[in-house]
């Protein structure tokens, strides 16, 4: 874990120095598009921020600049397939958001939507030796919690302290200066696979841009597009992205949960492509028009021109009805939110004190889908779009930029994460002694 | 490997790369004013270097100030003198070396100034520039005393500035003379001295300065009254009253010393010194034929 604290701790150093230096870009990399923000940050708001107010209150601290979108190349399912047309992608898209900033960036904030991320619930508990909580007692707590074999391959994202018990008194947010003898906490970690934040990395580099934090797609569309309540309560977030369909689920501000299924917009579009025989592009194109999941007697006379690109303009004048496009889309969607079911059943989503479901991204954009989503997800579904944010053009408030949005919130005010707090490192000492009676030992 | 779409509209690396520097401020500046201010200086360097050209230039700039200079509207075409007789004025204008019509560009007003009152006889005067005539207002030096000094004959004024030489004493026989080494110096208080000088006026031959110290009344018959360095027109006037009272110096007296501030001390004459015996003799009874 030393590793990836270090790392880790580097971003954050990273990223600090770019709030300082009041620029940084937000990068969401997803299989449909690839989305750029450059946000300017107002140093002394910032600072005020930190001094204590809400989480709220940071978010006049920063305003966005420059944004810019392009069709995304070279991503699948979430993760860089193709590494040189992806860099080319962020390439446009970097170089698009710097001419509206009229500035360039050189730290950059990265988000992905695959990349199978996995969930860990780990706890740990220490002893207090001077009865009161001091702020190294919760580096030490941190540092005791039993980190589960991930298996190799495989990259802390997120670790985040859920919940502090002291004692018997548990759901403590900031245990600090209390009393008590015993101090546990539950942590979050979330962890995905090296290879694609390794891929991503070098994309990144080769944009000559660096990389000052990461996060997992589903954590900060759930940041953009959950309210409050539902972060407190109890909530999950759903974004239907282009390739990978991002679950995450919230409690007490905190996530506790995270994962994406590896299905998406772009598997119903191939689903029209394959099913009514017309090209990919004119398939994304009815799917946008005319989709839809629930069908209705009105569809069966609503007829669609296909006017498939097939170079045979004067023959082909095929037409569907909208019911058999919506005969195609269902099953995919279904699909994809039963994917989403079972994410959350693992979860124990059952359980939360509060249920409900925001359905965002770019899919939750079909219409009826609150419908379908509440059948197979339970009641309390509702569409989010995310929050405003100072700056953001009209184009880029949609429900697909809830991740681009939720980023920029997460660069202006990240929650604490393990690396935040200085770790007792215990081998530090030790260790060159080691090595030395090694040494001895070695030679004579 | 994959070709890249042609119709992909992302920018080439190097394109990327360019637009970074360019919008980094520091470049930005540079290519915007840096470089192009330097150019234009190279060039300006590079054009001004020539010395053909610098001689070029600098006869253009002399030839428009004369065509300005040389315009009617600044020309001065000639010099009045006011206050000042007619010797004065000649000495002014031979001293001045002014060729008319002359610009008022080139006319330097105070250094004219400064050289009309270097002209000993003048005290002050003012110079003006009155629609192409230039006016010069002098005040003529007064002389009041004649000075000889060292065979020398020379005019003062009240404050025993020099106004001009005069060849014979009988030229100016109105002024009083002075003479010594310094005289000029304290011409103020020998004027004092000779307005004091009450009945001796007819018979003053002059005043005499003597070891740059003192003042010495040198009257007709060879006599004269020694005054002191000090309080010299009190001492004077002391004098004057004894002469009022007692007829001094209408007796055969040659010297009336003031210098002792406590008594005048009187110095007679051979004649008068061995009279004053005789008569004393006699007073005493005793023969005045021895």
């Amino acid at each position: 874990m030393t590793h990836l604290y270090e790392t880790q701790k580097a971003m954050r150093a990273r990223r600090r120095s770019a709030l300082q230096k009041g620029l940084v870009a937000i990068l969401d990399v997803g299989t449909s598009k690839i989305a750029c923000m450059i946000l300017q940050f107002d140093s002394s708001v910032q600072s005020e921020a930190q001094d204590g107010l809400t989480a709220m209150a940071s978010h006049g601290a920063f305003r966005v600049i420059g944004v810019a979108t392009t069709r995304s190349r070279g991503v699948k399912y979430g993760e860089v397939s193709t590494m040189e047309e992806t860099e080319r992608a962020i390439r446009t898209a970097v170089q698009a958001a710097q001419k509206m900033a009229n500035t360039r960036v050189d730290y950059v904030i990265a988000c992905l939507g695959g990349a199978e991320p996995r969930s860990y619930g780990v706890a740990g508990s220490v002893h207090l030796e001077n009865g009161s909580v001091m702020d190294c007692d919760i580096g030490r707590v941190l540092a005791s919690c039993d980190v589960p074999d991930y298996g190799p391959g495989r990259e802390a994202v997120h670790a985040m302290p859920v919940n502090f018990a002291l004692d018997h008194r548990s759901g403590l947010t900031d245990p600090r200066g209390q009393i008590g003898n015993r101090l546990s906490v539950d942590m979050h970690l979330l962890t995905i696979n090296t290879a694609a934040i390794e891929n991503l990395l070098k994309c990144i580099k080769r944009c000559d841009l660096e990389l000052a934090g990461f996060a997992s797609s589903a954590y900060v569309s759930g940041i953009s597009s959950l309210v409050e309540d539902e972060q407190e309560l109890g909530g999950a977030c759903i974004d239907l992205g282009g390739g990978a369909t991002g679950v995450s689920v919230f409690l007490k501000k905190h996530m506790i949960y995270g994962d994406s299924v590896r299905m998406g917009g772009d598997l119903v579009t191939s689903d029209i492509s394959l099913g009514l025989q017309v090209s990919l592009s004119v398939a994304e194109r009815i799917k946008s028009f005319h989709g839809g999941v629930m069908a209705t007697g009105m569809d069966d006379r609503d007829m669609i021109e296909l006017g498939g690109d097939t170079g045979d303009y004067d023959r082909d004048r095929r037409q569907i009805s909208r019911s058999e496009l919506i005969g195609v889309m269902r099953p995919r969607v279904e699909e994809i939110l039963e994917g989403a079911r079972e994410c959350l059943d693992a979860a124990g989503f059952d359980h939360l004190p509060g249920q409900r479901i925001v359905l965002t991204g770019g899919g939750s954009q079909i219409p009826g889908i609150e419908g379908l989503a509440s059948r197979i997800l339970g009641q309390q579904v509702r569409l989010g779009k995310p929050l405003r944010i100072q700056g953001l053009p009209q184009a880029a408030t949609g429900p697909a930029f809830s991740s681009c949005v939720g980023l920029a919130l997460y660069a202006a005010h990240p929650q604490d994460e393990c690396w935040d707090f200085d770790l007792p490192v215990a081998g530090i000492g030790s260790q060159p002694l080691k090595r030395a009676m090694r040494w001895f030992k070695d030679n004579w | 490997m994959s070709s890249i779409d042609p119709r992909d509209p992302a920018p080439s690396r190097i394109k990327y790369r360019m637009e970074r520097l360019w919008l980094t401020p520091v470049y930005r500046s540079l290519i915007r004013t840096g470089i192009p201010a330097a150019l234009v200086l190279l060039v300006l360097g590079g054009y001004l270097k020539d010395p053909d050209t610098q001689a070029r230039m600098a006869r253009s700039v002399t030839q428009a100030r004369a065509m300005i200079e040389d315009r009617p509207e600044f020309s001065v075409k000639l010099m009045r003198i006011q206050g000042a007789t007619d010797p004065v004025a000649t000495m002014v204008r031979e001293s001045l070396t002014l060729v008319f019509p002359v610009s008022s560009l080139r006319l330097d007003l105070a250094a004219v100034k400064e050289k009309v009152e270097q002209v000993e006889a003048v005290k002050t005067a003012d110079v003006f520039l009155r629609g192409g005539i230039l006016d010069v207002e002098i005040s003529e030096r007064l002389p009041v005393l004649v000075w000889r000094d060292q065979g020398a004959l020379e005019l003062l004024d009240g404050e025993g500035a020099r106004v001009g030489g005069v060849a014979h004493r009988d030229a100016r026989v109105d002024l009083p003379l002075i003479v010594g080494k310094g005289a000029d110096q304290h011409a103020s208080e020998a004027l004092e001295i000779i307005a004091a000088i009450g009945p001796f006026a007819p018979r003053l031959r002059g005043l005499q300065r003597i070891g740059e110290r003192r003042w010495d009344v040198v009257l007709d018959r060879h006599q004269r009254i020694l005054l002191p360095t000090e309080n010299s027109v009190r001492a004077l006037e002391r004098v004057v009253a004894l002469q009022r009272a007692r007829d001094v110096l209408s007796r055969d007296v040659l010297v009336v010393d003031m210098r002792d501030g406590r008594r005048p001390i009187i110095r007679l004459s051979q004649t008068a010194m061995t009279e004053l015996r005789r008569l004393r003799k006699i007073a005493d009874g005793e023969d005045a034929s021895l």
